[in-house]
């Protein structure tokens, strides 16, 4: 009875994972067919006949073809994806050094108004980018910052999500700890660097795993704020490509997940702990 | 906890805080104050009109849909996603191979919607995959993207990313209520069913509270999906709060922009307050 019952269950989640991953199988299969292969699948997508989009499981003839072609004779890809890398790298970076310091603060010391400060980190942290988007913008336009690279990454860095993640890792640093370094001499930033850092190491990585997916995937900021298509990141600048070039769309796609498959891949332990870290009530 | 009872103490505090600090006012604190009085002025001029600004937005057609929209998808797709996230959990921690699941659920979080647009559009055009499927096998083909299923196609795929990182959370809460309690219940009798409803769900209601926030707060990314498939002007059925903000961005609309913001801020707030004081109100 029992065994039936597991099985029922592997059963299920079997389903699950097949309905879960076809988007992606679709998504590897089709760069690897070539041109003709693709353009037939296509074809159907543009007109309004009675064809249907039909999909190949098995390419008739593979090729990285559509690889090359992207690589070598596709420079404005390359100058997308160094925007993504800039614009994600330089949000993250900067994010750390103003997240772990305050989330500190936050969490070992005591000071007037911290407990309201705090609070509103946290509503603040909740909501969602259009209600932010005027404030921003007049802020943004008021630094003449408005369709430039800094438009998205300034605002972004003081992002108050790190600070609660990060703060939640420093939370559970007893407080003895630090205190034996301190009556050891230690001053408040040698016990930061030296006790805070390491002993919260889980909080900030997964801090910064979370981070990267969701700036990897920025969308609405770089709608808002940026004119120039050239200054895109890839998330916005592929959906933005013409339909007809179906070929370089679907293998940009493939380079696009690489990197935040990576991550993910290496990063799954800390980007589950990032998840359980935002629990709001314990 | 350290007391800044010290002079020098007080200074790194303050140190330490003062970056992030400054920043969260300067981009955030600030302006959005700033945009509460914009709220109550025109946008041009800048003369004082009171209410003006919320009574043209509360009379605005594009507003309603979306408001009403938003409000739909939000009480569709959260409670769905609870309910089906819980049930999935409460049996993955009836097996093993949890870690395996776990990869699985949680991998479209980490797909950038960007590299799934055009996967969207093979799968769900009128001329799409789908279709294909239905009509071959004797169906009639349903307009995926230009029609009310629309809206079920956008709750899927809110679903669809949003599964995994519900999982983690509802399987952490579950893993967290002792063994002892639940052996102990055993051995005076309960069935699964007592077990199920009178120790592990009201145990869970901390994690009910995270996983209610935080599934609204990315139920609003789901414009991604909406602006990237369909556009800036997609079916009425998914003409969403986001979608309204992103074209009275575009026209620099800025005052109906700033009334909206303050009136969405507002509920959100009492949402989240709301939810605090029933789950304080229960302890």
């Amino acid at each position: 009875m029992k065994k039936i019952r597991s099985a029922s269950i592997y059963f299920l989640f079997a389903v699950i994972g097949a309905v879960i991953l076809f988007p992606v199988l679709i998504a590897v299969i089709l760069p690897i067919q070539d041109s003709d292969e693709l353009e037939r699948t296509f074809a159907p997508l543009a007109e309004t006949g009675s064809r249907y989009v039909s999909i190949d499981y098995i390419p008739q003839y593979p090729t990285l073809k559509n690889f090359s072609k992207l690589l070598l004779y596709t420079p404005e890809f390359y100058k997308v994806f160094w925007n993504s890398i800039l614009i994600v790298g330089s949000i993250l970076l900067f994010q750390l050094l103003v997240a772990v310091p305050s989330a500190w603060a936050f969490a070992k010391f005591r000071f007037k108004g911290k407990e309201l400060l705090f609070n509103l980190y946290v509503i603040f942290m909740l909501m969602p980018f259009q209600i932010m988007m005027l404030s921003q913008y007049i802020v943004l336009d008021g630094m003449h910052l408005m369709n430039t690279r800094l438009s998205i990454i300034l605002p972004a860095i003081f992002s108050t999500f790190p600070v609660f993640l990060i703060y939640r890792g420093f939370a559970d640093i007893p407080d003895d700890v630090a205190d034996s370094a301190r009556i050891d001499g230690a001053n408040e930033l040698q016990v930061l660097l030296h006790i805070g850092i390491p002993l919260g190491k889980s909080g900030i990585l997964s801090c910064l795993v979370l981070s990267f997916l969701d700036l990897w995937n920025m969308v609405e900021q770089p709608l808002a704020f940026i004119k120039d298509k050239k200054l895109f990141p890839l998330s916005l600048y592929l959906p933005m490509l013409d339909i007809k070039n179906a070929d370089i769309m679907l293998t940009a796609a493939i380079v696009t997940l690489i990197p935040a498959v990576f991550v993910f891949i290496i990063g799954q332990d800390f980007l589950e702990q990032g998840i359980i870290a935002t629990a709001l009530k314990e | 906890m350290t007391k800044c009872k010290t002079k020098k103490q007080n200074v790194y505090c303050l140190l330490f805080l003062l970056p992030s600090l400054l920043g969260v006012m300067i981009f955030i604190f600030i302006p959005f104050l700033d945009s509460v009085r914009k709220s109550f002025f025109t946008a041009v001029s800048e003369k004082f009109i009171g209410a003006k600004n919320y009574e043209v937005i509360m009379k605005n057609d594009a507003f309603a849909l979306a408001v009403k929209n938003t409000a739909l998808f939000t009480a569709v797709c959260i409670p769905a996603l609870i309910i089906i996230s819980f049930f999935l959990s409460y049996l993955i921690t009836k097996i093993k191979c949890i870690r395996l699941i776990k990869s699985v659920l949680l991998f479209p979080l980490a797909i950038p919607t960007a590299a799934m647009v055009l996967i969207w559009q093979i799968l769900f055009s009128d001329n799409g995959y789908i279709n294909n499927i239905l009509v071959s096998t004797g169906h009639g083909s349903v307009s995926f993207l230009s029609s009310k299923t629309a809206f079920w196609v956008l709750v899927g795929s809110y679903i669809w990313k949003n599964l995994g990182y519900t999982v983690i959370l509802w399987v952490t809460g579950i893993m967290k209520i002792s063994g002892s309690v639940i052996e102990a219940a055993k051995v005076d009798g309960a069935g699964e069913a007592d077990i199920l409803f009178r120790i592990i769900i009201p145990n869970l209601k901390p994690t009910l509270y995270t996983i209610t926030i935080i599934s609204f707060l990315n139920s609003f990314k789901v414009f991604r999906e909406a602006f990237l498939v369909a556009g800036a002007y997609p079916h009425d059925s998914i003409y969403l709060l986001q979608h309204l903000f992103n074209n009275w961005f575009i026209n620099m609309d800025l005052d109906k922009m700033a009334a909206a913001a303050v009136l969405v801020f507002s509920v959100i707030f009492a949402a989240i307050v709301l939810l605090q004081r029933m789950w304080n109100k229960e302890e």
